[in-house]
């Protein structure tokens, strides 16, 4: 909410300066947002009488005018503005003024015509974002008179972010109370006086909604006079709180809701049917609102209706219909209470937010409404004029918002402030704030006043003492809590000890969005089904991830189009997927997923550098599943996956659980994903790692170990791996270690062929192995691998 | 020959040799069996027995001689050889050595670590949640009921009107609470998401929740960790400021500022006491326990700590940024 600081001091005027001010406030819960002053910084401008005003000889668009400031001698002005006219009061800005933006005002001469001074437009003054012509004055405006002096402009706008709790600050009325409060000092209310009603004219109100409207007061005026001008005061006050002038009667009601924090409405009596009905929106019930907008009633919207149709959303909107507009002469001006649950959330569902909104759904003093009117009337009159009539009110006394009593014990906010604030402080500050106090038996017993929605349990109570103590006046306090140690399962490896080992693998972490483009998703995972997001920041960031590949990949493209040629990263994080049997239908995965492009090195003196390829993903994934402790438990099985080279891609297993996937981004992808070369990625469960096996340690054999070598020729098309893993089957505990040191194809071997040269090595836990154990347990290698593989010795 | 000729001949030989080998061929010549030298003790049986002991004494002396020279030379050239093969070998211990360069953590990553160590030091355990999450855990169980003003100051993602993505890690909160008894210390890290996004919003960014329940938790107290959080944090004796703010989950409610190098305050977290709706809510009972709660921005705490100027800039993940934090 924004407000003239001149006005608030009107209510309540502190010996503290601005900063101060807003140093308080915010301190108090309503934090300032900005000061802003009201006007720009200028001087030298005076209120001057346009004398006359001719035609400029050379220039269509200009005036030659002649301008009274009071002084001796009349001021030649040439001027542009199309409402330049004879006889208007204007704002001088007089050789020597100094305009905002440090613009000096010197003697010069326009198309040969001399010019001393300028009349100036609001916006030239700092005052308005953008304005039509010159700013007109009216015609009492003493001639001479400087103009921040006639327009009070010594004056700043505080903008102040209220808290959805502090309704009751959504007024100059609640906001001097709360500075009143904070400064110890009493408030000056804005004397308010019934209007005698001059005519007898009513208007029949029925509550149909009692519950959502307890309160709705009307009342008829007659013969007012809408050419009228809003009094300058009023739309000084209203702009520097950041609301337009429009007309006269939509400028009392703005104002009377600044003023008061009371929404105000006023209909052309001319539209109104028979009478007033608070009442629900029927099925299909259709209302064009004052902004031209056709709006489908909801059920659940309460209206204000006549008896034949409805006039306005109520709390939220008038209706086109029912507006007061040009030509209108008599008006029914509501004032009403209705209850913040049954305004809450409608606006919104309308694409709606309004003043009037934003106030009702947090809620409005149920005992302001007579006021309100009283106010609103005596403005009216006095600027448009006309004749009231009597104020009627409509009032369901059960449906009112009940008195409420909070009560707060002395143990209990000692408790949880951990701080003992007196007695008389307690009561004083409860006090202060509008509270009628009772201290007895250690406990606070609080009426609270009707603008309080806020309070109504004892923690508000707690929350009231504590915020205008000040929080920076209670004690820090180290927390105490029994010394318990927590738990740390050896078993399982926090997800930073894989950061690290991938950080030491020169992999980068990077962080992407969980929401991507579903168009990239698409290619890289045409079977799936993401969850898309209905009101998305834009379409590329709408659908929920199903792997890290789209994110990880976008990134290796932005580095490598800012000419990065050697990129590995790594994200750790959730994919969704849907999944109609996990928690609300979505499985969301932590998965560790990871990238490599370019070279494997860097370009070195000394290193020789090769593209990365699958094998340099594949190592960096086994040093992952090493730190498990459990490598055994894991395999890579060949398996196309979605985006994947068919024939660079494996699904990562754990026991018979496919827990990953790793391969190529399939080449035909790369060009169309912004790729200059082929990158590998992969992708693992992070519940699949962070499992680790506690070791179980057995005796270190201290008999020699043995190396044997064997070259074995083998068909192509056999798998590696299971050649391995039948080797050591067969080589059992003897067999300690085996390394694959050689695989060779080409000249010298059959084709469809490979040569394959392993590494043996073979120890006993109890004895020196002989030759002949050694012999035959190799053999029995090589019978397994001839018998299973068809391998053959090679000589 | 006499001695004296033939000594002074060999001693030359010796050092006139270069190479070990020519020594070999200066000792065989000398001193060998068929040596020059050894040739002349061969001669002494022809002597009276009178003159063969001074005559052998001089001969032996000689040959000692000799010996010795061959053997310091020897070293010599040892030594020579030795430096040479040093000298060959010596490299240029400037050039750069064969690295693979390491990676980096995320900048939020690494602060979201730093928060994990102060608090898990404490005994805070670390918890998480889904990110894909439901009105009740995101709004209701924490006194947010549909409708309430606050939902709308959250720029909701919705996908239907009972799930969203999360705008707060404080669900996690109760889905400890759900589950565990107090007391409870947790905090829980990770992203959060709104609809908005300008130079100073990214639609996905990191909190860090965290809760302490227990019999006596206070407002002192709370007070108490987030101070010493944030000097520790910023390892400064920073001006900081509790300014009194409002949270449907929490009361009294507060925000947290810190006073930046250029005289301003910066918000940097949101705390209060939990709000006894919330403890109702997961079947604690608030007259038994009370509890603190409070939600910090990552990215904020990243920015401030290193100096960050583009909230952006995070979730671009360019190398030449990522690169700085080591």
């Amino acid at each position: 909410m924004k407000f003239s600081e001149k006005w608030l001091r009107e209510w309540v005027n502190p010996a503290i300066d601005t900063e101060a001010l807003s140093e308080q406030l915010s301190m108090a819960g309503l934090e300032v947002d900005g000061v802003d002053a009201v006007a720009g910084d200028f001087s030298g401008v005076v209120i001057g009488e346009v004398v006359e005003c001719g035609q400029h000889p050379d220039a269509d668009k200009l005036r030659v005018t002649k301008i009274n400031v009071g002084e001796d001698e009349l001021l030649d002005i040439v001027c542009g503005a199309a409402n330049c006219r004879q006889g208007l009061k204007v704002a001088v800005a007089k050789v020597g003024a100094v305009l905002p933006g440090d613009f000096k005002i010197k003697k010069a001469k326009l198309r040969g015509q001399p010019s001393h001074g300028m009349l100036c437009a609001f916006e030239e003054l700092g005052m308005a974002e953008s304005s039509d012509g010159i700013l007109e004055l009216p015609a009492d405006a003493p001639i001479g008179q400087c103009i921040r002096e006639y327009f009070n402009l010594d004056d700043v706008t505080i903008d102040v972010d209220l808290t959805a709790n502090r309704s009751d600050c959504l007024g100059i009325k609640g906001l001097a109370r709360e500075v009143g409060v904070l400064n110890s000092q009493d408030v000056t209310e804005v004397a308010i006086a019934a209007v005698d009603p001059t005519i007898e004219d009513t208007i029949n109100i029925e509550l149909v909604n009692s519950q959502a409207c307890p309160r709705y007061l009307g009342r008829i005026i007659k013969g007012i006079n809408l050419e009228a001008t809003t009094p300058l005061w009023m739309v000084e006050k209203l702009r520097r709180s950041g609301v337009r002038s429009i007309d006269p009667v939509v400028d009392v009601t703005n104002y009377v809701l600044l003023e008061l924090g009371h929404p105000m409405h006023a209909f052309d009596l001319a539209a109104i049917e028979g009478g007033i009905k608070v009442r629900n929106a029927n099925e299909n019930e259709e209302l064009v609102l004052l902004d031209g907008n056709m709006a489908k009633l909801n059920p659940s919207t309460l209206l204000i209706a006549d008896e034949n149709k409805a006039l306005a959303m109520a709390g939220i909107f008038g209706g086109e219909g029912s507006g007061v507009k040009e030509g209108t002469q008599d008006i029914l001006l509501e004032s009403a209470f209705f209850a913040p649950l049954a305004i809450a959330g409608q606006a919104r569902s309308y694409g709606l937010h309004t003043d009037a909104s934003h106030r009702y759904e947090r809620g409005v003093d149920p005992k302001l409404q007579r006021d309100a009117m009283e106010r609103a009337t005596a403005l009216l009159l006095e600027i448009v004029g006309g004749e009231a009539g009597p104020v009627v009110e409509a009032v369901s006394e059960a449906d009112l918002p009940a008195e409420k009593s909070v009560t707060l014990r002395r143990e209990r906010l000692d408790r949880v402030i951990g701080y003992h604030i007196e007695d008389a402080k307690v009561t004083d500050i409860l006090t202060r704030l509008g509270l009628t106090v009772e201290f007895a038996d250690d406990t606070w017993s609080a009426q609270v006043p009707s603008y309080r929605f806020d309070i109504s349990i004892e923690e508000d109570l707690i929350e009231e003492v504590a915020r205008v103590f000040g929080y920076n006046n209670i004690p820090n306090v180290a927390p105490t809590a029994a010394l318990k140690m927590t738990t740390h399962q050896e078993a399982k490896l926090p997800v930073a000890k894989f950061r690290n080992e991938l950080v030491a693998r020169g992999y980068q972490e990077a962080i992407t969005y969980s929401f991507v483009d579903p168009k990239v998703q698409q290619q890289l995972h045409p079977q799936s089904d993401a969850l898309v997001l209905p009101h998305p920041i834009s379409i590329e960031m709408s659908a929920m991830r199903v792997s890290l590949l789209t994110g990880l990949i976008n990134t290796v493209v932005y580095n490598q189009n800012r000419q990065q040629s050697r990129l590995r990263f790594f994200e750790h994080g959730l994919k969704f997927l849907k999944d109609e049997t996990a928690e609300n239908g979505v499985s969301q995965i932590a998965v560790l997923g990871g990238i490599i492009y370019g070279n494997t090195h860097n370009e070195h003196w000394s290193i020789e550098s090769k593209p990365v390829d699958f094998f340099d993903a594949k190592g960096d994934v086994e040093a992952l599943i090493a730190l498990t402790n459990d490598v055994s438990r894991f395999s890579f099985k060949a398996e196309a996956n979605d985006g994947l080279h068919p024939g660079q891609s494996a699904a990562i297993y754990l026991d018979d659980k496919k827990v990953g996937f790793i391969g190529a981004v399939h080449p035909q992808l790369q060009k169309s994903l912004g790729l200059n070369n082929s990158a590998f990625v992969f992708e693992i469960e992070a519940d699949a790692l962070v499992v680790r096996k506690l070791p179980e340690a057995v005796s270190v054999s201290k008999f020699p170990s043995n190396r044997r070598d064997i070259a074995i020729l083998v068909a192509d098309d056999v798998k590696i791996g299971d050649i391995l893993n039948s080797i050591e089957k067969v080589g059992g505990n003897q067999l300690v270690d085996l390394n694959l040191f050689d695989v060779y194809k080409g000249k010298g071997i059959e084709p469809g062929f490979k040569s394959l040269a392993i590494a043996l090595t073979l120890q006993a836990a109890d004895k020196t192995l002989e030759e002949n154990d050694i012999n035959a347990l190799v053999e029995n290698v090589v019978a397994e691998l001839a018998n299973k593989f068809n391998a053959s010795l090679r000589d | 020959m006499n001695l004296e000729n033939i000594l002074a001949e060999a001693l030359e030989a010796v050092s006139s040799a270069s190479e070990i080998a020519h020594l070999e061929d200066v000792r065989v010549k000398y001193l060998g069996k068929k040596g020059e030298i050894t040739g002349l003790l061969k001669t002494l049986g022809k002597l009276a027995p009178e003159e063969r002991k001074d005559a052998g004494a001089v001969i032996n002396k000689a040959k000692t001689q000799v010996q010795d020279a061959i053997n310091e030379k020897r070293e010599a050239l040892v030594a020579a050889e030795l430096e040479k093969k040093l000298a060959a070998e010596t490299i240029d211990v400037t050039l750069p050595g064969r690295v693979m360069p390491t990676g980096g953590i995320h900048p939020v990553t690494r602060t979201i670590e730093r928060i994990e160590t102060f608090f898990g030091e404490l005994g805070f355990a670390v918890k998480s949640g889904p990110e894909v999450e439901d009105d009740f855990h995101n709004f209701d169980a924490l006194n947010i009921p549909e409708h309430h003003p606050a939902r709308a100051d959250h720029d909701t993602f919705y996908f239907n009107p009972k799930l969203v993505l999360r705008t707060q890690t404080s669900g996690v909160q109760i889905r400890t609470m759900e589950t565990e008894q107090p007391p409870l210390r947790i905090i829980s890290p990770g992203r959060v998401y709104r609809n908005d996004y300008d130079q100073t919003h990214t639609p996905m960014f990191h909190q860090v929740e965290g809760l302490m329940v227990d019999t006596d938790v206070s407002f002192t107290e709370l007070k108490g960790i987030l101070h010493d959080f944030l000097r520790n944090f910023f390892e400064e004796d920073m001006e900081i400021r509790f300014r009194p703010s409002y949270f449907p989950f929490t009361e009294p409610s507060a925000e947290v500022d810190v006073k930046g190098k250029n005289g301003k305050w910066l918000e940097v977290l949101g705390c209060g006491m939990v709000h006894p709706n919330v403890l109702k809510s997961v079947g604690i009972d608030p007259e038994k326990y009370t509890g603190f709660a409070f939600g910090m921005g990552v990215e904020r705490l990243t920015m401030l700590r290193y100096g960050v100027n583009d909230l952006r800039a995070f979730f671009e993940n360019d190398m030449k940024f990522l690169n700085q934090f080591r």
